[in-house]
């Protein structure tokens, strides 16, 4: 069980050692993340059929040493992330391959993306709150590298004020740590479930909002998203694609793992609704004047942090299920589109929405590209995008009370101005006439890298095949949220580890 | 388990300091801001523990060992803030580099946006504005 943050780590180390050999690298990359695609799916069947499963690492018993906790949640996110993150390597190496540069800085990228892919895995698993903490590093520290990769100026412009702000919630989460290992004594989760619900309840409000704070900056929450459509749209565009698609979800993750482990039912969940609801609506007013493709979808990307907050708020098990349902429907959605539109980059030379036109004519299958996921993210009726909502749509009418039915009515009217976002993108981008006059107009024959396409064809057709296997799938978020609820299977799970 | 008040005064001056430093626009400054931040959240975690011998078995009794596990937290996390150091700072000297200065700069698009909005709303009273201007020189 501990394969799939073994593994990245052990390519990341052979990668750096082959820094010369870009081809012997790109094979490495590909067999560590396609083994851990492998080892995430084979976990996932096996949790599904029995319940968590432990591993105390380095067989150190509970309390005293670290454990790795895969339930169903962590296992399914783990197969989604593992999957996205297996595409977006293909892209880029398709990208690598069609620009020819052997010695382009690209030689640190493998090692810093396979160390990120171990982070998130570390996150995903972790079952003790300061190794989630060294997870997020992990995680954290390669992103910078991938952020600033090239060292341009733009991208050191944006890089700081990303690591800044990174750096900051760190020290959040670390003094939430340091205070909540102060009151209970202990950082293991399954533990802490039972101990912090003997604190008083002002103690565990405080702890709860530190912990809050220092994810919601990193799941970019309304009034702490403003760092994320600065710093995400000047980076390598499969670098953004793997941060919009993964990064903020793992602080999503982070979220409901405290909301339903350590202090479930406490008085944040009305807070969450409210931040979901700014969150939502700020985000999407955001996008809609937005003049660069890459910024409107990184506000897009804001905005529906919001719908998953809002199933986390509801709190109801149709609520969390559908909440996880949307982060793993999101997290494919909003990769694809950023690789659609790395595509859009290279085929029309910029991403301004201004000097971009008649995309569709020029090339049709870049079309269907960007169209499909674009309207899965606005929620059109087949499309998983849709389904998500419906979820949480049903479980906050369900709920009841005036906040959830204002969140129901902003998160219609969230997705109506989605659908006006990307209908604009749309209109200027793939409907307007060719601007051949034009200084950087669409670059006539540019190909198509047959690697990148490929990757993200591959990707279109998972969020599509969300759809098919939806029902499967919500069985699976359900039965993930109702174990999440319960907190006992977890718990039991940590605590029977001990007893051996 | 009280928490000894010399520890809390520490973590309250390094946690002031700090975030004073963070607001600064330098980055060399916001990278001392980050130093002290964690240093202060390394005594708060220390302070979290509780006091006695060392945690050796068999040179302390039982009940008068120390908390090893504060100690521990705080290595791992001196470890990452000294590779965060060191890429910040490579971040602020490759900055100065390119720019001529460390500076952490806004965030040119949305100003742009900015305008194009302000051009939306009031042709009036920019065109006041650009006479004015025009008119000066």
């Amino acid at each position: 069980m501990p394969l799939p943050v073994v593994i990245p780590l052990l390519g990341a180390a052979v990668t750096l050692m082959l820094t010369r050999f870009p081809q012997a690298q790109r094979l490495v990359s590909l067999a560590a993340l396609s083994g851990v695609l492998g080892v995430a799916i084979a976990l996932l069947a096996v949790v599904a059929d029995d319940g968590p499963r432990v591993v105390a690492v380095g067989a150190w018993p509970v309390p005293i040493g670290i454990v790795l906790v895969a339930d169903q949640f962590s296992a399914l996110m783990l197969v989604v992330s593992a999957a996205v993150t297996l595409c977006v390597l293909v892209y880029s190496i398709g990208q690598g391959m069609a620009d020819g540069g052997e010695d382009t800085p690209l030689s640190i990228y493998h090692p810093s993306y396979l160390v990120l892919t171990a982070g998130v895995t570390t996150a995903f698993l972790s079952g003790d709150l300061f190794n989630l903490y060294v997870g997020f590093e992990i995680l954290l520290v390669a992103s910078y590298v991938l952020i600033t990769v090239g060292g341009t100026e733009d991208r050191i412009r944006a890089g700081t004020t990303y690591v800044v702000v990174s750096l900051l919630s760190s020290v959040l989460f670390l003094t939430g740590i340091g205070l909540i290992y102060a009151a209970a004594g202990t950082l293991n989760m399954a533990q802490l479930a039972g101990r912090l619900d003997a604190l008083p309840d002002g103690l565990r409000l405080m702890l709860n909002c530190m912990l809050l704070l220092a994810f919601g900056i990193k799941a970019a929450v309304f009034p702490l998203s403003a760092w994320l459509p600065d710093s995400y749209p000047t980076a390598l565009a499969p670098v953004t694609a793997v941060f919009a698609g993964l990064l903020t979800k793992v602080g999503l993750y982070a979220i409901i793992r405290v909301e339903t482990l350590l202090f479930p039912g406490g008085p944040t969940r009305d807070l969450l609704l409210v931040l979901a609801l700014l969150t939502m609506l700020v985000g999407i007013l955001g996008a809609i004047p937005q003049t660069d493709v890459k910024r409107l979808l990184s506000f897009t990307l804001v905005s529906h942090i919001g719908f998953m907050l809002f199933g986390i708020g509801v709190a109801t098990g149709l609520g969390v299920s559908s909440a996880i349902f949307y982060v793993v429907h999101h997290i494919t959605i909003q990769t694809t589109l950023f690789l659609v539109v790395g595509l859009m980059e290279r085929f029309g030379g910029t991403t301004a929405l201004d000097r971009l036109g008649g995309l569709a004519a020029l090339s049709p299958l870049l079309a269907i590209l960007f169209f499909l996921p674009a309207m899965n993210l606005a929620g059109i009726p087949p499309f998983s995008g849709f389904l998500g909502k419906l979820g949480l749509i049903e479980a906050g009418a369900a709920a009841g009370g005036g906040l959830r039915w204002a969140l129901v009515a902003a998160a219609l009217a969230t997705s109506l101005l989605t659908l006006y976002a990307v209908a604009r993108v749309w209109n200027l981008a793939f409907w307007r006439r060719p601007m051949r006059t034009a200084a950087s107009g669409p670059i006539e024959g540019a190909a198509l890298p047959r690697l990148m396409v490929g990757a993200t064809v591959a990707l279109v057709v998972l969020g599509i095949a969300l759809t098919g296997i939806a029902g499967p799938l919500f069985d699976l978020t359900g039965d993930a949220a109702a174990d999440l609820l319960e907190r006992a299977p977890y718990v039991d799970a940590v605590r029977g580890e001990g007893v051996r | 388990m009280s928490p000894n008040l010399t520890y809390v005064a520490v973590v309250g001056v390094l946690f002031a300091a700090g975030v004073i430093l963070l607001l600064e626009r330098s980055l060399t400054r916001v990278l001392m801001g980050v130093v002290l931040l964690a240093n202060g959240v390394n005594v708060l975690i220390l302070s979290g523990g509780r006091y006695g011998g060392p945690p050796i078995v068999g040179t302390t009794p039982d009940g008068e060992m120390s908390d090893p596990l504060p100690q521990a937290m705080i290595l791992t996390a001196i470890v990452i803030t000294l590779g965060l150091t060191a890429f910040l700072l490579a971040l602020a000297y490759r900055s100065w580099r390119l720019v001529g200065h460390d500076e952490v700069q806004d965030d040119i698009e949305d100003r742009r946006i900015v305008e194009l909005a302000e051009r939306d709303a009031g042709p009036e009273v920019e065109d006041v504005d650009d006479d004015a201007e025009q008119a000066t020189p």
